[in-house]
């Protein structure tokens, strides 16, 4: 990146299903207490990161909605959509208009209102981010693609499905002191054995909610910082894609995606996978968290199920995972999540966590990862 | 899917047209313009033999609209290279494992649309001996 770029202020809706709230009202309000955490008034662009909204709520043109319900108009502003990604991506165009110096302040509003669809609409809508003419349109679900590469991991490492369960207890422990988080509840691995199969192996206490959310990340240039910011500092930003379909994918068990972007933000630093305090991984599925944790050079390829420990992952672990719940436990609005993970990571670093701090914090990684890995975003922030 | 997606997709649903690149000779599906091997884009219309093995599979609890249970999804690795993702039929679930061998039958895939007419194309289920073929 040619300039170095800021985020200045955060904002986040609880997650959760919000029946009296749409797309307007849930953007807005992440807007605005991204703005007010950050102090300004105006911005020069908006990036509204958001996937099902023409599929599920009949509203494309979406950016110049919230532009227009946040108050904001005249304001440059479109949507950017990379699937389950699209919150990071919408991150990262923000960092690009403020980089380039093209604008000074930019605001990233990451919004999914999923409960506007009933039956099998929403799940019609997420199995857009497969190919539809040779996934979709033969039947699979997003799950259903998910627990392919489930099997087939347990298959080449002798995993079982309890050993998952790592992950979600993980979440659901982190959500329940995040009062903004969907699910308030630890879980246990008799929660995880006893929950019912979606799509074998994967149980609902695999899969991250359907339900509604935004969140906002104010990012600007040096330039604007004063002395009552609390600057975090956007220090690599990357997006990489694979094929759209898994078959095509030379090893389905290897998030190329994740791993191309994540080695660009460490070779753009000179940091690795040791230098980084806290990693918020896209838990969408307990068997991406793995993929995403191997792709990135936490676990060696296969390992990640070992690896994922409390002593390890927890918010006292040498690589705390998903620290304010993940998508798992805090929610998957699935447009919003890739913001929220940035917002998230933003207030780790600025000490302001409350119960979900990690102790020291000074470099998180962010990852979103969308249609199984076919496109990842990846963010490294320090501060 | 509509008739005339339905239409354009005949070739791969029906006769498993990939493409094969006439510069390295890799195979693909699903077809594309581009070669993933080499980057070339001379690509032929390759039909792929109809046989392969489980790479892995799932059991879905619910059929999505328009298909019916019991929904067991694949991907099957086929002779010719390519992992295509599939529906099994003519099998019961606790049948299916890893590395079994399977073939290409035509089948209905989905019943959709305001129309409600039928779609056609490839679903792979255990091969069943010459002659006995349903
Ligand atoms: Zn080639």
């Amino acid at each position: 990146m040619r300039d170095d770029v800021f985020i200045l202020g955060v904002g986040r809706t609880p997650v959760g299903e919000h029946w009296h709230l749409g797309l307007r009202e849930l953007a807005a309000a992440a807007i605005f207490e991204a703005l007010d955490d950050a102090g300004i008034e105006s911005v020069d662009a908006l990036y509204v990161g958001n996937m099902l909204s023409g599929g599920v709520n009949g509203q494309e043109n979406l950016a110049t909605l919230v532009a227009d319900a946040a108050g904001l108009l005249p304001v440059e502003a479109y949507k950017v959509e990379a699937a389950c990604a699209s919150g990071g991506a919408a991150v990262r165009a923000a960092t690009l208009a403020v980089a380039s110096g093209a604008a000074r302040v930019a605001l990233a509003v990451g919004v999914e209102k999923m409960t506007d669809g009933v039956g099998e609409t929403v799940a019609e809508g997420l199995a857009t981010a497969a190919d539809q003419d040779f996934e979709a349109s033969h039947g699979f679900s997003f799950a259903g693609l998910s627990a392919l590469l489930m099997r087939r991991y347990m298959h080449e490492t002798g995993a079982a499905r309890d050993d998952f369960a790592a992950f979600s207890i993980n979440s659901h422990r982190n959500a329940a002191a995040n009062g903004r988080a969907m699910f308030r509840e630890a879980i246990d691995r008799d929660d995880f054995r006893r929950s019912p199969m979606v799509a074998s192996p994967i149980c609902v206490l695999d899969a991250a909610p359907i339900c509604d959310g935004a969140a906002a990340v104010v990012v600007a240039s040096r330039e604007v910082l004063r002395s009552h910011h609390r600057p975090v500092r956007i220090a690599a930003s990357a997006v990489a894609t694979d094929t759209i379909d898994l078959g095509s994918r030379a090893d389905i068990l290897h998030l190329r995606s994740a791993a191309v972007s994540a080695e660009r933000c460490f070779r753009h630093t000179g940091f690795g996978p040791d230098d980084v305090d806290l990693f918020e991984a896209h838990d969408a599925f307990t068997i991406i968290a793995a993929l995403s944790l191997e792709a990135c050079g936490f676990a060696p390829r296969g390992e990640a199920l070992r690896f994922a420990t409390e002593e390890r992952i927890g918010l006292a672990g040498d690589l705390p995972m998903s620290t304010f719940g993940g998508l798992k436990g805090r929610g998957h609005p699935v447009g919003a999540s890739g913001t929220y993970q940035v917002a998230e990571a933003t207030l780790q670093l600025r000490g302001e966590a409350g119960p979900n701090q990690v102790a020291g914090a000074r470099r998180a990684l962010a990852q979103s990862v969308g249609g199984h890995g076919s496109v990842a975003v990846t963010h490294l922030l320090e501060v | 899917m509509d008739l005339p997606r339905y239409h354009r997709l005949r070739g791969a649903y029906y006769r498993l047209e990939g493409r094969r690149c006439t510069g390295c000779g890799a195979v693909a599906f699903p077809p594309r313009p581009a070669c993933r091997g080499c980057g070339g884009r001379e690509l032929e219309v390759h039909a792929l033999a109809p046989r392969g093995r489980v790479h892995s599979f799932t059991e879905m609890a619910t059929a999505p609209r328009g298909f019916d249970p019991p929904h067991l999804m694949a991907l099957v690795e086929l002779e010719d290279g390519p992992i295509i993702a599939a529906q099994l039929t003519d099998i019961d679930p606790e049948d299916i494992a890893i590395g079994m061998e399977v073939e290409m039958v035509t089948r209905r895939i989905q019943e959709k649309g305001p129309h409600g007419y039928l779609v056609y194309g490839y679903k792979f289920r255990p091969p069943v001996p010459r002659g006995e073929a349903s």
